[in-house]
């Protein structure tokens, strides 16, 4: 017999349910008085560096039709390319800019929205600077365990061409699920659980 | 923003997730999901430093009633209806090692199973006093405890006649994005659970089992309050011994 390691299990994960919105953001459902405001719901401010984006979307289901009842998480690094985080060592973040968004998605469309900053360029492991990028989590009722992606810049061709994540995509045309579309200062990032655009998602 | 021990942050990447003691994506018993489940294999890669990185909460964020769902909603000298428990645990990563600092935000159904939502058809009626949502972050120690009330089994539209055990969401942040996790815990002793569909989502027994909180006599408060005890674990990270490039070495 050898020595046990000793490592713990990760704690499986369980549907977020219909009701997360109780739990991360019961302001925007209702909830009034418990928290002065839902947290993840402002992620800058008058002071925050760099160019001011809004990031709208929705995520659809294998029909078609969007969520309404899911929940987006969204991380980033700050206009130059360090997170507001303590495994943060390269560097200090803006300190006005969180790094973190949450946003609901609605009960009349389904829409999310983020008003943030476009993220700089942050390092791959090996030094290579990987393009502007934007974290996503997805969950909702349905979705057994959170759904990670990224979105990235369609005003990154150069950069994106080099970006280590987007070369591990074998199927070449899925790329593009993973870039947003640009309306003046708002990105459209429509997220696609399944069907032909389905979104890729990351095991990282 | 951040409230850290005095400890060499962390740079190292998470250990990879084990797929099969989670729940598979597509789990037909659980209707909803069939529609909500990608199809295609996950693009599996080492964490990056936007994985690695991840926001952290100061207790700044905290009201004095955030951790007590039986008052946090309640009118002043009301308190919600129910039995009267306490939650408590620690948050380890896969070292064994405490998660300092680690937000906990929670929400559940009231006594009879019915939750504060517009969208909730239940017939069982509203709890005035009850909203049902709280938070709390860990010590030092990746203790953290929080007081509610025991939630109600509800009945919900998948088979016939499914119903929900009594459960309580928890949604958990680590220290990096790449730890960010959303699960249930389930009450000791309840039969419902393995009826369940949401908890057949995970294929391992043993897996379920981490996720059921046992009734802890030894921290029951008397005349009060009985105590659940629920740990729960979050992705271990490597050490960044043999591979601290992201230091610029
Ligand atoms: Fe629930």
């Amino acid at each position: 017999m050898a020595q046990e390691l000793g490592y713990l299990k990760e704690t499986p994960s369980q549907t977020a349910g219909p009701y997360v919105h109780i739990g991360l953001t019961p302001n925007f459902c209702g909830i009034a008085g418990v928290y002065d405001a839902d947290l993840g719901s402002s992620m800058v401010n008058d002071r925050t560096l760099g160019e001011r984006i809004t990031i709208k979307g929705r995520v659809f289901d294998g029909a078609g039709a969007p969520l309404k009842d899911a929940l987006v998480e969204i991380w980033q690094a700050d206009a130059a390319g360090f997170y507001n985080s303590p495994s943060e060592i390269r560097g200090a973040a803006d300190p006005s800019f969180t790094g973190w968004g949450r946003c609901p998605t609605s009960a009349e469309d389904g829409v999310f929205a983020f008003e943030t900053v476009k993220p700089g360029r942050v390092p791959f492991k090996d030094g290579r600077l990987m393009a502007p990028h934007i974290t996503f989590w997805i969950v909702a009722r349905g979705i057994n365990i959170g759904l990670h992606t990224r979105m990235y810049f369609p005003d990154e061709g150069a950069a994106n061409d080099e970006d280590p994540l987007l070369a591990r995509i074998e199927h070449r045309e899925r790329v593009a699920t993973l870039i947003a579309a640009r309306e003046g200062s708002t990105y459209l990032f429509d997220i696609h659980l399944q069907g032909p655009e389905e979104t890729v998602f990351l095991d990282i | 923003m951040s409230e850290m021990p005095n400890r060499k942050p962390e740079t190292g990447a998470f250990f990879p997730r084990d797929r099969n003691w989670h729940p598979p994506a597509f789990a037909p018993g659980y209707k909803t999901s069939v529609l909500r489940s990608p199809q295609r294999a996950l693009l599996s890669l080492d964490g990056t430093i936007s994985e690695i990185t991840g926001p952290i909460f100061g207790h700044s964020v905290l009201g004095e009633l955030d951790n007590d769902l039986i008052h946090n909603f309640a009118k002043p000298g009301e308190s919600a209806i129910g039995e009267r428990i306490i939650v408590h645990g620690r948050v380890l990563d896969e070292r064994g090692r405490p998660v300092s600092g680690a937000l906990l935000e929670f929400w559940q159904a009231n006594a009879g199973g019915r939750y504060r939502h517009k969208k909730e058809s239940y017939l069982a009626p509203l709890d005035p006093n009850f909203g049902g949502c709280g938070r709390t972050i860990t010590d030092e120690n990746g203790y953290y405890a929080f007081r509610t009330i025991k939630p109600g089994p509800y009945p919900w539209p998948n088979g016939v006649n499914d119903w929900r055990p009594a459960h309580i969401h928890f949604s958990v942040f680590g220290h990096g994005f790449a730890q960010r996790l959303i699960t249930q815990m389930y009450f000791e002793g309840d039969p419902m659970i393995w009826k369940c569909p949401i908890v057949n989502t995970i294929p391992d027994r043993q897996a379920i089992e981490q996720l059921v909180a046992p009734l802890d006599w030894a921290n029951t408060i008397p005349m009060d309050a009985r105590a659940y005890r629920f740990d729960i674990v979050l992705r271990g990270r490597r050490s960044t011994l043999f591979e601290n490039r992201l230091e610029g070495n």
